[in-house]
């Protein structure tokens, strides 16, 4: 197990270095830097001086050798928009991205796994029908127009919920939280929607598809004929026979959710990494885009690193092939 | 005599489909004995495992019994609702099915499935359950069991698996035990184990076994009789001995010289021109009737109701001397 995760480690150490040219080279392909700090009328000498300073004279690999080695501490420069360092930016966005895909992941998973598993069991019925259309809906339907139709529904018509922002919120230490209060969490509610609705859909059709395979089983057949009660054969072996393509999807998705959360935020204008992304595209703000590149990256490895070691958990038949590799 | 532990009379299953209702099961009846073993032999799709499946109350849909009744130690069963009938399965009908391989739950270990097994018909503590598990499977054969309790099932080998399946079919001592085609997925030498496996519990515990399977050499040697099946109807049940070496039912003759022999003189093995009919396409008459080298008139006209002779009943025209005695099954 520990020689499993030695080595995707040093398969996530590949994908980041991979990612970290692509992000370092953006500075190179976007135009000359220096252009975008000094200004129109800043005269040759004094650019060159800039150039110096920032280390931008040096060969392409050592530029590339040191932004990496900064990254690794945590430092990706300073926004040229809000002259603060990027770290520091992502971290004081970082809250509210994670806090919104935690919810929207919640939501995803609760739902998709509830309906996913009714559908699989009464695919005949009334109600199974009204979710595969409600699925229909959700993967078809693109986020912003759910975002624009929700907010136009329950913030504009019935003024239930409000139509935009975090609400009030409460700092522990660096991290500043929603939860703790009530305006904090109805303005958790419509974007956890948009941002999950098509990961519930997506989880509840894999779990409905699993479960009808899963229900022609030989072991289900056998589950029944020990007299087992439906309650355990539904629940205890037939779901999670399910599980393991549903880890994977999850998994998967919820890279999505934490970083394609940019459409969702400009819709509520959630002051979250996504909105930060965008802001930083409007002004080719590149140190800002480059550093949201690598932690995206490092998300997806992390998630992917822990959904494997998750499949293991579920199916014991994949212990021993990580154990003894082939 | 005692009452039997099964009794089926005149059951019939239909499979309602676009075309009409297939019958799978037409009228078909027998008993057995505490002890006994009762081989169901015939060609695939002549509804052996149908009727067992019948018998615990697990036809897939669309099908479903539309006649007769099914009794166990003389109780009826087919007619219990849902809920009862399932305390009824793996409690009082225990149940093996053909392939090891896919019949236990890959993600739990095969103690979690005897316990839960156990403790869903037994009000065993947990504890108790488990002791009773690691009994099971020392009664079963299977070595170390106190340690193999807490292995996964594709630890074990297709012979293993398939006595953690009987071991899991005998968890409440169940009066009967169905076995469809317990041996066929397996190598030859290991069914002879699971065969003399089988034997044994049953003459122990005294527990009925139906054996369905098309391997005439199991029922051969572990079955005290046999029923041969054809187009969901019995041809021909009797004890074993006398069906096997002396068979009435031109189809039953051809089952029994499609054997092959190691003694004797070399000759081909006997075939049934033919196949069986489709349930959809059943022959008016005796449905044996276009592959019987006997077929006269009256089969293809009448259909043949069994009839005692020599001790056991066949459903065949060419036994029926005297008309006036025809008896049920018994």
């Amino acid at each position: 197990m520990l020689a499993f995760i030695v080595r995707r480690a040093f398969q996530a150490l590949g994908v980041l270095l991979t990612v970290g040219l692509i992000a370092f080279s953006m500075f190179r392909f976007a135009g000359d830097p220096v252009n975008q700090i000094v200004s129109i009328d800043t005269p040759a000498a004094e650019r060159e001086e800039v150039r110096r300073s920032l280390g931008l004279d040096d060969p392409v690999p050592i530029q590339f050798a040191r932004y990496l080695a900064r990254g690794a501490k945590g430092d990706f420069g300073v926004s040229y928009q809000f002259r603060q360092p990027v770290s520091d930016l992502l971290a004081e966005r970082m809250p509210a991205t994670l806090e919104l895909a935690f919810c929207a992941t919640v939501f995803a998973i609760v739902f998709g796994i509830l309906m996913g598993v009714f559908s699989g069991l009464n695919r005949e019925s009334f109600m199974a029908k009204v979710f595969q259309t409600i699925s229909l809906i959700g993967i078809s339907l693109p986020t912003f127009l759910i975002g624009i139709l929700l907010i136009y529904l329950f913030a504009v018509t019935l003024g239930w919920l409000p139509s935009y922002g975090r609400g009030d919120t409460i700092r522990i230490g660096w991290w500043s939280t929603g939860f703790l209060t009530k305006s904090g969490l109805t303005a958790l509610i419509l974007p956890s929607i948009t941002l999950g609705l098509f990961q519930m859909t997506l989880i509840m059709r894999i779990v409905r598809a699993e479960m009808l395979e899963v229900l022609r089983t030989d072991y289900i057949k056998f589950a029944r004929a020990r007299g087992l009660t439906t309650r355990a054969i539904n629940f205890g072996h037939a779901l999670k026979n399910t599980l393991v393509p549903v880890i994977t999807i999850v998994g998967l998705q919820l890279g999505s959710v934490i970083a394609f959360s940019i459409i969702t935020e400009t819709v509520f204008q959630w002051p979250g990494m996504g909105l930060l992304f965008v802001q930083a595209v409007q002004n080719v703000d590149i140190p800002i885009m480059a550093a949201y590149l690598m932690l995206v990256a490092l998300i997806f490895v992390v998630i992917n690193l822990a959904v494997d070691i998750l499949y293991t958990v579920v199916d014991p038949r994949l212990r021993s092939s990580i154990r003894q590799p082939a | 005599m005692a009452e039997p532990v099964l009794s089926v009379r005149d059951l019939r299953v239909e499979f309602v489909t676009r075309r009409g209702a297939l019958k799978a099961i037409d009228g078909v009846s027998f008993d057995i004995a505490r002890g006994e073993v009762l081989g169901v032999v015939g060609e695939s799709g002549a509804g052996k495992s149908v009727t067992g499946s019948a018998v615990t109350g697990l036809i897939d849909p669309p099908g479903r019994i539309t006649g007769g009744e099914i009794l166990l130690s003389g109780y009826r069963i087919d007619n219990l609702p849902p809920e009862q009938m399932r305390k009824v399965r793996g409690k009082r009908i225990g149940m093996i099915f053909q392939d090891p391989l896919t019949s236990l739950n890959p993600l739990y270990r095969v103690g979690d499935q005897l316990t839960e097994t156990i403790r869903t018909h037994t009000n065993l503590s947990a504890s108790g359950a488990r002791k009773r598990a690691i009994d099971l499977l020392a009664e079963v054969g299977i070595p170390a069991p106190d340690r193999r309790i807490d292995s996964y099932p594709h630890e074990f080998s297709g012979g293993m698996r398939q006595r953690v399946v009987i071991a899991l079919a005998l968890c409440a001592e169940p009066e009967l035990i169905i076995a469809d085609e317990p041996t066929t997925a397996l190598d030859v030498s290991v069914q002879a184990q699971i065969i003399a496996l089988l034997k044994r519990l049953g003459r122990d515990h005294g527990t009925a076994i139906m054996l369905v399977t098309h391997d005439m050499g199991v029922i051969a040697e572990t079955a005290d009789r046999v029923a041969v099946m054809y187009a969901g109807r019995i041809a021909e049940i009797g004890p074993v001995r006398q069906v096997v070496q002396n068979p009435l039912h031109p189809y039953a003759k051809g089952l029994m010289g499609a054997i092959p022999s190691l003694k004797g003189d070399t000759h081909r093995l006997t075939q049934i021109p033919g196949s069986m009919p489709r349930l959809s396409a059943i022959p008016p008459g005796c449905a044996f009737n276009p592959r019987c080298p006997f077929v006269f008139d009256r089969c293809r006209v009448e259909r043949p109701e069994p009839i005692a002779r020599d001790l056991h009943p066949v459903a065949c025209h060419l036994y029926d001397e005297a008309p006036a005695r025809t008896e049920s099954v018994a």
